[in-house]
């Protein structure tokens, strides 16, 4: 706690710790916004869809090697602040995304920016597996194809069997790599996108609810696996599972109507609740 | 008495019965607040007691329609002096039939009214009296026993939704029948006058000979008495057209697909799919003589100016303007196939930093490529079937050929030059149309079959 409060002296977007939050429309955040080590630099960002403010002017670092967790009622714009990282919105001719979003210094946001490499840094992984209607290896080698990651059949082989391994897949695929994506299980097939991920070298993975569609065998292994990752990975995980924000993140965001409550280390989050809203949701009083 | 105010009577009378039946089961349970003790609604008897009041005279009715000209007029000739009917042809029959017929109604006759005739339209103008009388009476009493019947049956333990259901059940049943039957119908025509067709001219021939001359001579010696019943040539000219008019169609189509559904913001969209739709609205009539008006002597033009012969009536110019008939069709079936890709590969390849171009050349298309062949196929047994703009554009000699600057014929030209003007119904040359439309009918059906076939496998794919 002292460390944060250091910090908290420091910036003056967040505010001491005191239970404030009767007041619904809080603009300020609690906790800790910063990271000793960011990858991601999140400021004032503000999301609207046609005129629906989606995410009110949140401010967040991601950290290196850590795993931070956006949790939330549904609607609360997690999945929203996570898409805005890849510039992900583009896609979405209603959405109008402003503030600040830095990658390693460089402003993201900026119209000049080429979101190709962007979204190579920066990788997704979606709610619903989502593979491509093509074989195995070919959903993996997607990625490395299109970026010229490779020069030889050779080095592509083997750019799948890492990738494969990395998502802990190889073992069971190795022997059917021209079966079609889509005739793996839902659990494999999420570990084949996370495979498909890995296969351009991302150096953020965002995960927008990533086990929400498997079953909870499945969901160990993913979550295991995104424990494993986090060594070589910043993982910025959305999720609807408070335990599953607990066991896998070092960090918690806790978001309420566009507005980002609260944000510390997951233990924190967890056990001491400074604001209201984070209490009243943890201990499930709503959402 | 005309049949029309015959059915406003019985549709009145229905809605009486109607009403007579819901009435009659509320005043039965006592009253508005009795009402549950009905075992449906009131507005259930209702229904009842007007569908028993009009079917059974609906079917009369329509029945008699149908059956009445034949019986009086059977009935008249039968009554016919026997000197007079004894010597005549069937066709002879047939005139004077129509003869007494036209003084019957008053109309001008083929020639001099002969007494005999004159009694006997007469008498079927007294018949048609008594018929009149007799379809207003045995309509009046069927509407009144079903009314009745209806009526009778507003008891609480009558279960009338369940009867009303079953009814129109039936009711549906018969419509779909009519539709299938018809179909059937006509199939089983064009089949058995092909049979015919192929009892004069061996199917072997007809399948794989190379010569079309359909000509079958009056008398032994004229010229040109040999005719040749081979339609390859027909075949070859008709794929020949459709592969020209998918060369143009198919990409284009394909490629404004992929504009309209991927590319294109939501307010160009809203103008070009209904100008788009508009093209599709053209009447293929129009398109035949845009071919043979315009585009023909352009490109026969534009063929002199380099030093090349093309025909005037060339299979370039009716697979060209056929060509853009079906630019619509292949566009909005292929639009709708890549629109219905989810969402979600459009995401994940977006995601692994793919451009829009790449996402669609190597996750969209290949995802949407079963649907789309799905679609180009029901467009090819469109261009196949297509009627119009090659009798107009294309021509009528049958070449074995594969130069599209050349004149050739389609198999549909020929079903309409075999058919249209007078004909004799019994001749190889006019049943040859009927085995021409069978061939075509398969070849459409396992086209259409082998699409929809692939549409449907694709669909699954993402439910």
């Amino acid at each position: 706690m002292n460390a944060s409060a250091e910090a908290i002296a420091a910036k003056p977007s967040t505010v001491t710790a005191d239970k404030l939050g009767q007041d619904q429309s809080t603009a300020t955040t609690v906790g800790e916004i910063t990271s000793a080590n960011p990858r991601m630099r999140c400021r004032e960002v503000n999301v609207w869809y046609d005129d629906n403010h989606a995410i009110k002017d949140v401010s967040l670092d991601i950290g290196q090697n850590e795993v931070i967790s956006m949790i939330g009622p549904s609607g609360c714009g997690k999945s929203t602040f996570l898409r805005c990282l890849n510039r992900m919105n583009d896609t979405i001719s209603t959405a109008r995304v402003e503030g600040s979003i830095q990658l390693d210094d460089q402003e993201i946001q900026d119209k000049s920016i080429d979101v190709v490499p962007l979204r190579a840094r920066v990788g997704m992984v979606f709610q619903k597996p989502n593979p491509f209607p093509k074989s195995i290896y070919e959903n993996i080698a997607y990625g490395p194809r299109i970026h010229g990651l490779t020069n030889s059949r050779a080095e592509l082989d083997e750019l799948v069997e890492t990738s494969l391994q990395r998502a802990g897949l190889w073992k069971e695929v190795k022997d059917r790599l021209d079966a079609s994506g889509t005739s793996l299980s839902g659990g494999q097939q999420q570990r084949l996108c996370i495979a498909r991920t890995l296969s351009v070298s991302p150096e953020v993975i965002l995960m927008d609810e990533p086990c929400s569609a498997l079953d909870p065998i499945a969901t160990a292994i993913i979550e295991e696996l995104i424990d494993e990752l986090r060594a070589q990975y910043t993982i910025a995980i959305v999720t609807h599972s408070m335990q599953q924000a607990a066991r896998v993140s070092q960090r918690t965001a806790y978001f309420h109507l566009g507005d980002l409550v609260e944000v510390g280390t997951t233990d924190d989050i967890f056990n001491q609740p400074q604001h209201k809203l984070t209490e009243d949701y943890i201990t499930g009083r709503f959402g | 008495m005309s049949p029309t105010l015959l059915l406003f009577v019985v549709l009145a009378a229905m809605a009486l019965a109607y009403h007579l039946g819901r009435k009659r089961a509320i005043r039965v349970v006592g009253g508005v607040s009795q009402i549950n003790r009905l075992h449906s609604l009131p507005a259930y008897y209702g229904y009842y007691a007007a569908l028993w009041a009009g079917l059974p005279a609906l079917l009369l009715l329509l029945f008699w329609i149908g059956l009445q000209e034949q019986i009086l007029t059977a009935l008249t000739v039968a009554e016919l002096p026997p000197e007079v009917t004894a010597d005549l042809s069937e066709g002879r029959l047939s005139l004077l039939i129509s003869d007494i017929r036209s003084v019957a109604t008053g109309n001008i006759s083929s020639g001099e009214i002969s007494p005999e005739v004159a009694a006997a339209a007469e008498h079927y103008h007294r018949l048609e009296g008594i018929a009149d009388l007799a379809l207003w009476g045995l309509i009046a009493a069927l509407v009144l026993a079903g009314t009745a019947w209806g009526w009778q049956h507003a008891k609480p333990s009558f279960r009338a939704r369940n009867r009303v259901e079953s009814i129109m059940m039936l009711v549906l049943i018969l419509f779909s029948s009519i539709a299938i039957l018809t179909t059937l119908g006509i199939v089983l025509s064009v089949l058995f006058e092909s049979i015919r067709f192929f009892q004069k001219v061996p199917w072997t021939e007809f399948l794989f000979g190379t010569k079309w001359s359909p000509q079958i001579a009056l008398r032994a010696e004229q010229v040109g008495a040999s005719g040749a019943f081979g339609a390859i040539p027909l075949f070859t000219g008709t794929l020949l057209i459709s592969f020209i008019a998918m060369l143009l169609a198919v990409p284009i189509g394909l490629l404004s697909a992929v504009y309209l559904a991927e590319y294109a913001p939501r307010k160009v969209r809203s103008w070009a799919k209904p100008v788009l739709e508009i093209l599709a609205g053209i009447p293929t009539v129009v398109y035949g003589f845009f071919a043979a008006l315009t585009v023909a002597p352009f490109l026969r033009g534009f063929g002199e100016s380099v030093g090349l012969d093309i025909a005037s009536q060339s299979a370039l110019a009716a697979g060209l303007v056929m060509g853009i008939m079906i630019i619509p069709f292949v566009s909005s079936l292929s639009e709708d196939v890549i629109n219905s890709v989810p969402q979600a590969m459009r995401d994940g390849s977006y995601a692994l930093g793919a451009t829009q171009s790449e996402t669609i050349r190597r996750v969209i298309f290949p995802a949407a490529l079963p649907g789309i062949v799905g679609g180009v196929l029901l467009a090819v047994s469109r261009a196949i079937g297509e009627t119009m703009i090659v009798v107009m554009a294309a021509g009528l000699a049958a070449n074995l050929t594969a130069n599209p600057l050349e004149s050739v014929t389609t198999v549909t030209v020929q079903i309409v030059t075999l058919l249209t003007g007078d004909q004799e119904f019994d001749s190889a040359k006019t049943l040859a149309a009927f085995a021409l439309g069978l061939t075509l009918f398969v070849v459409t059906l396992i086209l259409n079959v082998i699409a929809l076939h692939i549409v449907r496998k694709y669909r699954e794919q993402y439910d």
